[in-house]
């Protein structure tokens, strides 16, 4: 019985001060028409080792292609410190934090995060995390109407990822707030300012500034924070922290800064992992914080005066305010927070700048060298961070195919989300590529073409 | 002491960087980009400077100030705080699975497709529900895709007049909660003498504005809802849908499947019944399953077998595993994630699952029930006022500490605290807020009897100091590494980040 630590003589004894015959006398409350209970579909446990074998085996089963895929996950180096001691048991088994007094490294570990990407993000305050980026923008918008009061539309440019406008439709549709597609400039790649300003004068809760957005492409984000001031909408800035690094951050945008900013922390030391777990983060200007979700840790002080963590504004949660929450979200991504912090605390704002300029370098390096082979071109003008577009002489699809055949995850198809831009792929190499690695991507995407 | 205030300016970690010379093409380019200044920052943002061994010294001892399921019996009743296995986290982070990028060809992701596809079958077995996603990355966020998916069923039949979700007063606060995010009114309905649904105020509640009832069976209270059959029967009379909140499903894993009682939709919490770990606050998982008429609804992706397009090697046994899209699925309720949940712990959650087996998933709603019971009986027996001693416990029980708060002013929120320097973490206090001062306590079956006698021992002990020695009592925790904290203070002065000394 795997796991199971009970002899026979535990359980007899156990059974008799119950004053059951049996364990399944246990179960005489529940009718007895519901007890079928027959497990058809689960074969035999698997010891240990058998287990090992199977995902060993089915683990084999996945290939590793180099990888130039990005798109809202990003292959960086993760220091080995990392996942050694967010793995220790004492965070990977420990509960939500609260019981402060057994859970001050939990707390303190989640406070230090709050700092580090409250200064990050330039704002004034981070909530504990969310679950990823796509879900953080779709509260980040139900936080918008919450505080704007009077309007349920929100801006959201098509440059924003098709996936995380999918998400946060699903999660917001449901509440009647009205999420309206500001197209992008065909010759830069960013928001369309002049088609932004048709919706100009009229009532907007928020407008969704991406930096960068998902071509790579940098937006003018002053202007567009500053356009939606003039609004009286929130900005929500959506952006990826280790750009943040070098970009200037949503806090320092147009004169007071975004009033939101979210996105997700994967690039903080999650692996790629199929796509999860990774975690969303949130940040506000102070005067939000009790419209944001999620939990936040505070620092005071104990009976003795003594420093320590503890959670709070309790009072905005489902498990106090029940129907009346500001979300129903309890649980978050607290491993992977932990993670991101010691990820963040290794590298310093030094090594975060140094990676995030080399995944920088490193796509320009690509962008340059894919463009010389016969028939391949940049789309947009606009200055890029980590990810590019290129434009395909034949059909991306099979030229990804092809790739993959060469063990090369060649970029992602923007084909199917943006039929507009013809055979178009995403492109992204980050500080984990290599000369030789970016020679081998345009050597296979030459012969793809072929 | 902070990270932050073990920062020393300069002070850098050069393994942890890339050679720029190498990336950037010239020794002398340093960090010079092609992005023009005015989108840069001027200032740098603010992370510690330490290095490599500081960092690592710093966080493994903020870990040993937390108490886990590791270190420590936690009895956090509806928790279900059970022993995470090792294997489970070592065998989900096998390099392959740990490399693959969310949107990499499925062809080079057969291994981990395989997987997921066994463990939707293995939790459509245990529910009794005919489909399963596994998308939602927590409890909340499956209740969330469960109760969208109700919804999404009256709206597909055009039966708008349904605003309403029925919820029993001693439910999980994200209950509620997750029915107002869905665009619905709640309607609360109060629980009877025996621990069960008022199904005299359930008749009243349901009518034509009803569009489902969220029910946790065995409840909060930790007792069987014996009126299923009734309950299912009055809601469905009104054309309204189940919803069975999967918290306490480890009580009846095995034993009784959801789907047999009725209910049209689930969540799982995988990091409960399936034993994924907490991680100090998630990241959790929350597979949601449904009945035949719901299928059309399940959040995206699901993953599906199908005989290969063409035989390759990595298909194994002439199968071939696919994402479903929104083109099979057109009436979904849609993405709640960018990609596909949170993989990593639903291969925890499989790897748990194919080490217990059919014989094994029973013997866990056998054993969680058993301890439960054993301990319900041993506390009664000592003198503990049990909540509802009339009943059997399902997998955890109430104790209320009314008595011991009238007698001396020692609260369950005391009990609590002092069992943290008895080397106890306290079971769920002030919930359900049905039992006044009670503790909700849940052992789970991977506790020995040891380790239930102690805890026992540990409850009369702190009764007896309750009456010798309040201030003892009141005075917990003595033995943590801070004493009880000013929440007050916490919430007036919201500091919230680190900042500088000036």
């Amino acid at each position: 019985m795997p796991f199971i630590p009970h002899t026979e003589t535990d359980i007899s004894q156990m059974l008799a001060s119950i004053g059951a015959k049996n364990i399944d006398a246990l179960f005489d409350e529940i009718p007895a028409a519901l007890r079928s209970g027959k497990l058809t579909a689960i074969g035999d446990g698997l010891n240990e080792m058998q287990v090992t074998r199977l995902m060993h085996e089915r683990a084999a089963q996945d290939s590793q292609p180099l990888n130039f895929i990005g798109a809202g996950a990003y292959e960086h180096h993760i220091p080995a410190a990392v996942l050694e001691i967010a793995t220790r048991g004492e965070y990977y088994t420990a509960y939500t934090p609260y019981q402060a007094e057994a859970s001050q490294g939990t707390l303190q570990t989640l406070y230090e995060y709050q700092t580090m990407i409250a200064s990050l993000t330039g704002m004034d305050v981070s909530n504990a995390s969310l679950y990823d980026g796509a879900s953080a923008l779709a509260e980040a918008i139900l936080m918008a109407v919450r505080a704007h009061k009077t309007s349920r539309r929100v801006l959201l440019p098509a440059s924003v990822s098709p996936l995380y406008r999918s998400v946060a439709r699903s999660i917001v549709k449901l509440q009647d707030i009205e999420l309206v597609e500001i197209p992008f400039d065909i010759a830069t790649g960013t928001t369309d300012l002049d088609a932004l300003q048709q919706h100009a004068g009229s009532d907007i809760a928020a407008l969704v500034i991406p930096q960068p957005n998902f071509f790579g492409a940098l937006e003018d984000v002053d202007a567009l924070t500053a356009w939606a001031y003039a609004q009286g909408a929130l900005a929500i800035g959506l952006v990826n922290p280790l750009t943040l690094a070098l970009l200037k951050a949503p806090g320092q945008w147009a004169e007071k800064g975004a009033d939101i900013a979210v996105g997700d922390g994967q690039p903080l030391g999650a692996p790629l992992s199929s796509g999860g777990p990774y975690f969303g983060f949130m940040c506000c200007k102070q005067a939000l914080v009790r419209q944001m979700p999620g939990r936040i840790i505070c620092r005071t002080v104990d009976l003795d005066g003594k420093p320590g963590f503890t959670l709070t504004l309790q009072a905005r949660e489902q498990h106090i305010r029940r129907a009346k929450a500001t979300s129903n979200i309890c649980s978050n991504q607290g491993l992977m927070v932990t993670a991101a912090t010691i990820h963040m605390a290794l590298l310093g704002s030094d090594g975060l700048r140094r990676a995030a300029a080399a995944s920088h370098a490193n796509t320009q390096a690509l962008a340059v060298q894919a463009s010389g082979v016969p028939g391949v071109k940049r789309l947009f003008g606009a200055p890029h961070f980590h990810e590019v577009v290129l434009h395909l002489p034949g059909s991306s699809a099979r030229v990804l195919e092809s790739m993959a055949g060469q063990g090369i995850s060649g970029g992602y198809d923007l084909q199917p989300h943006y039929p507009q831009l013809g055979n178009a792929i995403l492109v992204c190499a980050t500080e984990t590529k290599t000369v030789e690695d970016i020679q081998r991507y345009v050597a296979a995407l030459r012969h793809a073409l072929h | 002491m902070l990270i932050f205030e073990r920062s020393h300016p300069g002070r850098r970690n050069a393994a942890q960087a890339p050679h720029h010379s190498v990336v950037i093409g010239g020794p002398s380019t340093g960090l010079r980009t092609g992005i023009p200044a005015v989108l840069l920052r001027e200032d740098r943002p603010l992370l510690p400077e330490a290095s490599e061994m500081d960092v690592v010294r710093h966080y493994t001892r903020l870990s040993q100030k937390n108490f886990s399921i590791d270190t420590h019996f936690y009895p956090l009743g509806s928790c279900t705080m059970k022993y995470n296995p090792r294997a489970c986290n070592t065998l989900a982070m096998l390099p392959n699975f740990l490399a693959r990028h969310p949107l990499a060809p499925e062809a080079s992701g057969q291994g981990v497709l395989a997987c997921l596809y066994d463990l939707q079958e293995i939790l459509k077995d245990v529910s009794g529900m005919a489909g399963v996603s596994l998308m939602p990355m927590a409890g909340a966020q499956g209740e969330f895709a469960g109760i969208a998916m109700i919804r999404a069923y009256h709206d597909a039949r055009n039966d708008m007049a349904r605003t309403e979700i029925i919820v029993p007063d001693a439910a999980h606060g994200t209950n509620p909660a997750t029915a107002v995010m869905c665009g619905y009114t709640v309607k609360e309905i109060p629980t009877d003498a025996n621990g069960d649904v008022d199904l005299d105020a359930l008749r009243a509640a349901t009518g034509p504005q009803t569009a489902g009832l969220m029910l946790t069976n065995p409840s909060t209270l930790g007792v069987f809802e014996k009126r299923i059959a009734d309950i299912q029967k009055i809601i469905h009379d009104a054309g309204g849908l189940l919803y069975y909140d999967g918290a306490n499903l480890n009580a009846i894993l095995g034993k009784v499947k959801p789907g047999d009682m009725g209910f049209d939709v689930i969540h799982m919490n995988l990091h409960k019944t399936f034993s994924t770990p907490h991680g100090g606050g998630g990241p959790g998982a929350g597979a949601v399953g449904v009945a035949q008429r719901l299928l059309p609804f399940l959040p995206l992706p699901v993953v599906a077998k199908e005989p290969p397009p063409q035989p390759s090697p990595a298909s194994e046994g002439g199968s071939h595993y696919r994402y479903l899209t929104e083109a099979d699925l057109p009436q979904s309720i849609g993405r709640l994630s960018a990609f596909s949940g949170n993989i990593g712990i639903l291969l925890r959650a499989y790897v748990y699952a194919r080490m217990l087996g059919a014989e094994g998933m029973h013997r866990v709603a056998e054993f969680a029930t058993l301890n439960a019971n054993y301990l319900m009986a041993e506390l009664h027996k000592a003198g503990f006022t049990v909540a509802f001693p009339q009943r059997r416990a399902s997998h955890e029980f109430i104790v209320s500490m009314k008595p011991l708060k009238d007698a001396t002013g020692i609260s369950a929120m005391d009990v609590a605290k002092r069992l943290l320097d008895k080397g106890y973490h306290p079971p769920t206090t002030y919930f359900p807020m049905l039992v006044p001062e009670c503790l909700l306590i849940e052992p789970t079956e991977t506790e020995s009897k040891e380790t239930l006698d102690g805890f026992v021992a540990a409850l009369k002990e702190i009764r007896d100091e309750a009456h010798a020695a309040p201030e003892l009592v009141k005075g917990a925790p003595h033995t943590m590494p801070v004493r009880r904290l000013d929440d007050v203070k916490a919430a007036r002065e919201l500091d919230l980040a680190w900042k500088p000394a000036v």
